[in-house]
């Protein structure tokens, strides 16, 4: 077997050192007759790279791939080009094979990186510190949840209709279980946010407001009198972003006074990957800092007065205060949050605003293209990359039809909200830079047919 | 000396001192391949970039008068710069590509490139988690794949695939217990957890709203089962038990544990960390467990990557299978694969306890780990648990000699090897130990884990490991353990070698610095 180095010869060698006649020796401990007499029935034995590359490509090849078709899906992931030597650094060996930074002498590598993406995923949120990242963004705001029931001792969340159905989700499972209060309402297939109405929602009893931006159907608002509402109260705003290349056109959720900053960070390095792994984003002000989940990477000296980088701060966490730790999180997403400060880096400020632009305009220019198409209308007066369109059908079984054609049309909001059969003929559809004019003219042209 | 025509030396002069430490100060503060790099914000500049775009469309834009004026604050690099930056940081990182990385109940084992290959499949790689079902098949087919192998390596009859991670797959298993226990109203509090278990444990029960108890152990380092029975009654929710457990030794009591916590009305948790010591010889379904977490990361070989991602798929006995979250893959009698959501969970799981993530899961990671079980098939896997069987008791053998085994009397370890810093010189720890061991070439053990041996060292060569690499790797352990024992005071200041000396973990604790800032002269020059 290609993995194992033992020959027979060693590992009766090796037996003899241990003292033991068999490999049954080593096992003593494991009562027979839970034992297994030869290998597990009814699994394939063992295969060349062959033979499981042809598997494989089997698999991969029943599935129609992005970029193959016309693709306008976002809702919380989305396609970007991600340069070439993004996934040429994390191949590199050092940072692929390497473990959790534990000894820092010899992880210099990885502490670096991540404090070059700590302080990133910061001044991209425009808070003061952020951690060495999260699962994804769904976990990360449910982490900020209870973060705001530590900090201000209470137990109501408020969650705009705007929120991610599956971040929702998420938080509901474990707010269930935890005894938060959770007060959430659908959304509504208007151009205006729920900023007004959750304005009116928070209380003494509120410990946080959260509030994705720009939203699940692509709308932007400003939060900052929601913040200061918030912050009236004593409780805290966190802000949810999804779409961190976003954050290259419009203003820092910080900047508007966001307490708390959390976010998916999957468009940045990552890729799709039909949802995983991705990475989680989560920034704070300082004050809040020795509440935070997660690791945290900070710069330090070493005994010859060389600055060097540490995992710090871990009293906070699971293995030294264990039962009492901030979250249970151990693993995060170490390479992701490397694809991310690399593909950052490639593109600094200039490269991401222009990038941001470039998205924001062809998602305008293709908007005015299809609102113009009988039976559409474009629900919003203000998005990002991303919009919603209210179409003359259930959009649940267009987007079906036109994935037939190969048109993936984006995201109805039957699939995302099958209980509300008002948000039926709603269609979140997202541009990116990769999405292109005539991608764009093939969708007005299905949907034309499908609608005349 | 010996010289070419040309004036070469082609030998080196026995004259010259080459001892590292007669050697001479660069204009650089480098040494060779030790070189430093700066940070990429003492380097970029935000009007850098690495990246080409084309001209966006003139058009008004739409972003409803939230433009970004501030700026942003993030350098750039050209690409040739970024790739430079990258590469000579990695090299200052250790990794199982560079050797040996004994790291205990961390499973670092060899990452097939095969994987990685096939991640990177555009079929895989490059689809939507919400796109049309009938236009992912081959994805979901993979996940049910997946999930095949892993219910019959287990012998459960169940398998959440969601889960993001080893602690997050925990979180999955103990709210299905709470919601089963819950869906009979029975409002147990009380989780026990034995002082050896992973941190995971205790605080994965807390942030599931459970109260944490200890659990003692014997003095082979197994569970108490006579302590863990006096303890059980109508309070106690379940048990979260390591299997092998972490002083790497089975728990040959497993299934009268189980079948103790059963009659009391309880659950059994199995973390899976160590799963990697049995696969294939040993189904954890023959133990009487409800729930246990598969680190596809450890035991199947899906890379670290400095710090993850995971995937902590959960394995369920028939009475927690109903509370397992969505979603999950079923295949329909077609032949077709679809997505168990909210909406149809109505038709058959209307108990589940909810959703814990967005979308499906970390498949990155399950095209890897398929790949990885395909290749080793059930005949290669069961090997593969015997070959670190073997490799972790050959370490231990050969060393018992030297460091205090505080287990070896019982008899032989699972797939890693335990030591303690008994006959240490005074002053010398198992840190000290460590840091020698950087200086060897190795990255160390994993050290003072489980808490329940004093300065514990947990060595785990996995089964990717040659035994010409264990044999140098047992003479360095024993030569740094001999002058820990003989009060070697270098060893205080090691490591000597490597990119960085001891860093000052105290003062980046005291007056954290986590993001970075512009040096204060900068700023007044910008002004």
């Amino acid at each position: 077997m290609r993995y194992l180095p033992l020959t027979p010869e060693d590992r009766q060698d090796m037996l003899s050192t241990i003292g033991a006649a068999s490999i049954d020796d080593l096992f003593v401990d494991v009562p027979r007759e839970v034992q297994l007499d030869g290998p597990i029935r009814d699994l394939p034995m063992h295969a060349g790279e062959m033979a499981v590359e042809a598997h494989m490509k089997g698999l991969a090849k029943r599935n129609h791939a992005a970029g193959d078709m016309p693709f306008f899906l976002g809702a919380g992931a989305y396609r970007h080009h991600v340069p070439a030597s993004v996934d040429h650094i994390i191949q590199r060996g050092e940072f692929l094979t390497a473990y959790t930074p534990y000894q820092p002498e010899i992880a210099q590598g990885t502490l670096q990186t991540l404090f070059e993406f700590q302080t990133q995923v910061a001044r991209l949120f425009g808070v003061d510190v952020a951690n060495a990242s999260m699962y994804d963004g769904s976990t990360a705001c449910w982490e900020a949840i209870t973060m705001a029931r530590r900090i201000t001792k209470r137990g109501k969340a408020v969650l705009s209709s705007g929120l991610h159905p599956h971040y929702v989700s998420v938080a509901h499972t474990m707010a269930h279980f935890t005894k938060d209060q959770l007060d959430h309402r659908a959304p509504e297939l208007t151009a205006a946010t729920d900023s007004d109405d959750l304005f009116d929602r928070i209380d003494d009893d509120t410990s946080c407001v959260v509030v994705q931006y720009p939203d699940i159907l692509g709308r932007i608002a400003d939060m900052s009198a929601l913040a200061e509402k918030a912050h009236a109260h004593k409780a805290l705003l966190i802000a949810v972003v999804t779409e961190p290349v976003a954050l290259g056109a419009i203003q820092a959720p910080g900047a508007m006074g966001a307490d708390i900053v959390v976010g998916e960070g999957q468009s940045l390095g990552v890729g799709l990957q039909f949802g995983g792994p991705y990475v989680g984003l989560f920034g704070c002000k300082q004050k809040y800092v020795r509440q935070m989940p997660g690791r945290l990477c900070g710069e330090t000296v070493d005994a010859n007065g060389k600055r060097g980088f540490v995992l710090t701060l871990s009293t906070r966490e699971q293995h030294i205060r264990r039962e009492k730790a901030t979250s249970n999180i151990c693993t995060n997403s170490g390479l992701c949050a490397l694809a991310f400060t690399a593909h950052m880096t490639l593109l600094g400020e200039k490269g991401l605003r222009e990038l941001a632009m470039l998205n924001h305009k062809k998602a305008v220019a293709a908007a005015g293209k299809l609102s113009r198409v009988p039976g559409i209308s474009l629900m919003n007066t203000s998005y990002f990359n991303e919009f919603t369109l209210i179409v003359d059908k259930d959009t649940r079984p267009l987007v079906r039809k036109l994935a037939d054609q190969r048109i993936l049309a984006g995201v109805s909001l039957g699939r995302l909200y099958p209980e509300e059969s008002g948000l039926a003929h709603g269609l979140i559809v997202a541009v990116t830079e990769t999405t292109s004019d005539a991608d764009v003219d093939q969708l007005v042209e299905a949907l034309e047919g499908e609608l005349s | 000396m010996n010289m070419l025509s040309e004036g070469r030396p082609t030998r080196q002069d026995e004259n010259i001192n080459t001892g590292a430490n007669s050697a001479p100060q660069t204009h650089t503060g480098n040494r060779a391949l030790i070189v430093d790099e700066p940070l990429i914000f003492e380097t970029g500049s935000p009007d850098r970039s690495g990246v080409d775009l084309p001209d966006a469309p003139d058009v008004e834009t739409c972003l409803g008068g939230l433009e970004r004026h501030q700026p942003i604050a993030i350098p750039g690099l050209s690409e040739a710069e970024t790739v430079r930056h990258y590469t000579r940081l990695s090299r200052q990182n250790y990794a199982i590509d560079v050797g040996l990385f004994p790291l205990g109940s961390c499973t670092m084992k060899h990452n097939p490139r095969l994987n990685e290959k096939m991640a990177r499949l555009k079929g895989f790689a490059d689809i939507h988690p919400l796109q049309p079902m009938e236009s992912v098949q081959g994805a979901l087919e993979t996940i049910y794949q997946l999930a095949e192998w892993l219910k019959k390596l287990t012998g459960m009859p169940a398998v959440a695939m969601s889960p993001k991670a080893g602690a997050h797959g925990e979180l999955c298993g103990i709210l299905a217990i709470r919601s089963a226990l819950e869906a009979r109203g029975d409002a147990r509090e009380v989780i026990l957890v034995p002082e050896s278990a992973h941190g995971t444990n205790p605080a994965t029960a807390a942030f599931a709203g459970y109260k944490v108890e200890d659990i003692p152990a014997n003095a082979a380092g197994r569970v108490d089962l006579d302590a863990l029975k006096a303890r059980l009654g109508p309070d106690v929710a379940g048990v979260m038990i390591t299997n092998p457990n972490t002083c790497g030794l089975f728990e040959p009591d497993m299934k009268a544990i189980s079948d103790a916590v059963h009659e009391a009305g309880g659950l059994v948790y199995c973390d899976g960390a160590n799963f990697n010591a049995i696969v294939g010889r040993v189904r954890p379904g023959d133990l009487g467990i409800d729930a246990m977490h598969i680190n596809l990361h450890k035991t199947f070989s899906t890379p670290h990557g400095g710090g993850g991602p995971g995937s902590g798929p959960v394995v369920f006995s028939d009475a927690l299978a109903p509370y397992a979250p969505l979603p999950f893959v079923e295949k329909k009698d077609n032949g077709h694969y679809y997505l168990v959501e909210e909406e149809t969970a109505e038709d058959h799981h209307d108990v589940s306890f909810g959703r814990m993530v967005a979308f499906h899961g970390q498949m990155g990671m399950f095209t890897r780990a398929l790949t990885y079980m395909l290749s080793h098939g059930a005949d290669g896997l069961k090997q593969v648990s015997e070959d670190a069987v073997l490799n972790a008791n050959y370490i231990l053998r050969s060393l018992e000699d030297t460091l205090d085994a505080p287990f070896a009397h019982s008899g032989p370890c699972m797939h890693e090897a335990l030591f303690s810093d008994k006959g240490f010189a005074e002053g010398l720890s198992t840190l000290d130990l460590a840091k020698g061991l950087i200086d060897e070439g190795y990255h160390p053990m994993t050290m003072y884990f489980p808490l329940v041996v004093h300065g514990a060292m947990l060595v785990e060569p996995t089964e990717t490991e040659s035994k010409a690499a264990i044999d140098q790797f047992i003479g360095a352990f024993r030569s740094v353990a001999e002058r820990a024992k003989s009060g070697d005071e270098a060893l205080k200041s090691a490591p000597h070698f490597a990119p960085r000396h001891r860093l000052d973990e105290t003062r980046a604790a005291r007056k954290p610095i986590l993001v970075w800032e512009e040096p204060e002269e900068l700023v007044e020059a910008a002004e």
